[in-house]
């Protein structure tokens, strides 16, 4: 029997792992950029985070928060009212978001392959990438003409045009990932639907829908672009003259430090600085309690 | 069959009741109240559903009908005139399209190269290989606690990127404005004394500039890109990576042949995407662009986009200026309507095509 070489021809050289061999250099280099590029995306991350502690935290302290924002050359000053503005118009637009997108992302969840939830869903997924600033556009047009004046009210419309999109589509999944053991228990004994959506879908989905409308929150408190011509800005509280002035131009933290970032008084940017410390740190909060709510649901297995 | 109590978790059980049969109340068909409460339930939720729709619909015919009257006046001229001068009527807003479509080129290079690299670090098991091999060195990479300890950081390192999206923009502004254009500039107005001849370098960086907006860009687009792209990476079959390598591949040929090709559809998806949401982006562009309205190459030159030209000029417009600002956005619309729809449509292919 004659063997055969079944190594015949096989340059075993070539197989060497080895940096000399051109194969495993390139390999070595391109692993190398890689990493060097993943880390140096990292960079803008921690130098934004320095920057918001070294020149915001120097200026903070308490009269920032109970204290009006400073006209050019004053000293001293505060943001309290830009921060009770951003919490009214962000806390009004999750009112009308949330019945709107719970009620949509139950039909989506009810009736998944419909042709309209593929359209609704579609519009959604549309609407996630809607640039902020065309829906201050669309406010300005709907609901400061309208009403003839910049207002908290236009800019809590314009915020939840955009917070409806990641409502509606977390909340659906939320629901969707209910166990369908679940489901059918509830209609097995005896449930109407209407019943198994209130009483069983969403309690059991209640997690990852507070996540969806925190992530939600996290995004609508830090734009600016859509407030800059619904609220504008104001110098004074939000509650005046005994109620709160809703139809009148209303401060914000995102407005307050684009007003002052462009301004050459040192007082001004710092209190810039100081806003977008405690902005962040809002948006980050909101981020955060999202994100650990998502663990929470019981899931399909 | 209805049980005409609700069905709420522990309220049958609450006195032993749930074995007390009483057959009248398990039998019983769902009351008319009931019917009608499901039947209205259904309508409402199938409106809020419609209402999603119209909204956008809504949204869409509101600008268009505002901007109509500057539309008639102005017509396609405006696209192309070069002049916004109020004082003598002129508007035309070629720079601002130009400086909307180079910023948002050019960060949208930078920001693949490096979302891409992140994406792939982060699906190809680098770090745990790092941190496995520093773990071997001190015999603890059998331990129950510290085996764990590289795919948490490799979690970590995830969470950190995709923080990246969670700051706002306007902080980004302020950081760019204070942060990124000091840091810049010595470097680019070397480039520009040294290397002017060259029409990309033609101008010097007085302040803000295309460059530092770019910068700034593609930062905020990289979490993006680096999300959509980790998805689509992770989704290709885990047979495709090992047959790769089990032909003897190393991790480069695997990558560049073999896991980038199946996932393109994906990560291309993504990168219209994060295209879409640069040319929307407005606040750290109003910031850092320099807000001139002229058409230049230069990486260093003053320049204008569309939503800054709308962040900068809606709060003080008279009546007339609103129409034609409105003409504006209509435009930007209608370029970031077409890319989402183009990106949303990709990616649902490419997400049906992994499931197939």
């Amino acid at each position: 029997m004659g063997m055969v070489d079944p190594f015949a021809g096989v340059d075993f050289g070539q197989l060497e792992h080895s940096l000399r061999r051109p194969r495993t250099l390139m390999d070595f280099l391109l692993n190398g950029l890689v990493t060097a590029m993943t880390l140096s995306a990292l960079v803008p991350l921690f130098s934004v985070v320095w920057m918001l502690a070294w020149r915001g935290g120097k200026r903070l302290s308490a009269s920032v928060f109970t204290q009006l924002p400073p006209s050019a050359m004053e000293a001293g000053g505060g943001f309290g009212n830009a921060i009770v503005g951003t919490l009214v118009m962000v806390g009004f637009a999750v009112a009308f978001t949330v019945p709107v997108g719970i009620m949509t992302a139950i039909y989506l969840a009810q009736n998944r392959h419909s042709k309209l939830a593929e359209v609704v869903r579609f519009a959604a997924k549309v609407l996630t990438g809607f640039p902020s600033i065309l829906a201050g556009v669309f406010a300005y047009g709907a609901i400061v003409l309208t009403t003839g004046g910049y207002s908290a009210l236009a800019g809590a419309v314009a915020l939840s045009i955009l917070m409806l999109p990641t409502i509606v589509l977390t909340s659906e999944d939320a629901i969707r990932m209910v166990p369908s053991k679940m489901k059918e228990a509830a209609i097995g004994m005896g449930a109407t639907p209407t019943q198994t959506v209130w009483m069983v879908l969403i309690p059991t989905a209640i997690p990852g829908i507070l996540t969806g409308v925190m992530l939600a929150v996290a995004r609508a408190a830090g734009e600016t672009a859509p407030l800059l011509f619904t609220a504008l800005f104001s110098n004074y509280w939000l509650w005046s003259h005994g109620h709160a002035q809703l139809m009148r131009p209303t401060a914000s933290l995102a407005v307050l430090i684009y007003n002052f970032a462009g301004v050459p008084f040192e007082n001004q940017v710092e209190l810039a600085w100081a806003a977008a410390l405690v902005l962040v740190l809002l948006v980050l909060a909101a981020n955060l309690i999202g994100r650990s709510l998502s663990g929470r649901q019981v899931q399909q297995s | 069959m209805a049980t005409q109590s609700p069905v709420a978790p522990g309220a049958s059980s609450a006195s032993g009741a749930l074995f007390a049969i009483r057959p009248g109340e398990i039998t019983q068909a769902p009351t008319r109240l009931q019917s009608f409460t499901d039947a209205a339930f259904r309508r409402l939720s199938f409106l809020f559903a419609c209402g999603t729709i119209l909204l956008v619909t809504f949204i869409v015919f509101r600008i268009t009908v505002s901007a109509l009257p500057a539309m008639r006046h102005d017509g396609l001229s405006f696209l192309t005139g070069r002049v916004w001068d109020p004082n003598t009527g002129q508007h035309g807003i070629a720079g601002e399209i130009w400086g909307t479509l180079y910023t948002s080129i050019l960060a949208l290079v930078i920001g693949t190269a490096f979302g891409l690299a992140a994406a792939v670090f982060l699906s190809e098991g680098y770090m745990g290989q790092a941190i496995f091999g520093i773990l071997r060195g001190f015999h603890l990479h059998l331990h129950p606690f510290w085996s764990q300890v590289p795919d948490k950081i490799e979690d970590l390192l995830k969470q950190l990127i995709e923080l990246l999206a969670a700051i706002p923009s306007v902080v980004y502004g302020l950081w760019g404005l204070f942060v990124v254009i000091p840091l810049i500039r010595p470097a680019c107005n070397w480039l520009h004394l040294k290397l002017g001849w060259m029409s990309l370098f033609s101008t010097d960086l007085s302040g803000p500039g295309v460059l530092p907006a770019v910068i700034v860009l593609a930062i905020m687009i990289l979490p993006t890109i680096t999300a959509i792209s980790r998805d689509a990476l992770t989704s290709v079959p885990p047979k495709l990576r090992m047959a790769a390598y089990g032909l003897g591949a190393t991790r480069w040929e695997a990558i560049v042949g073999v896991i980038l090709p199946s996932a393109s559809r994906g990560i291309f998806g993504g990168m219209v995407l994060a295209f879409g949401r640069a040319l929307g982006e407005t606040m750290a562009l109003a910031m850092l662009v320099g807000n001139s309205n002229q058409i230049s190459v230069s990486l260093f030159s003053p320049a204008n986009t569309l939503a800054a030209l709308l962040a900068n000029n809606f709060p003080e417009a008279g009546p007339k200026e609103v129409g034609i600002l409105m003409y504006a956005a209509l435009v930007l619309l209608a370029i970031t309507l077409i890319v989402n729809i183009i990106g949303a449509l990709i990616l649902q292919r490419a997400s049906r095509g992994a499931v197939e």
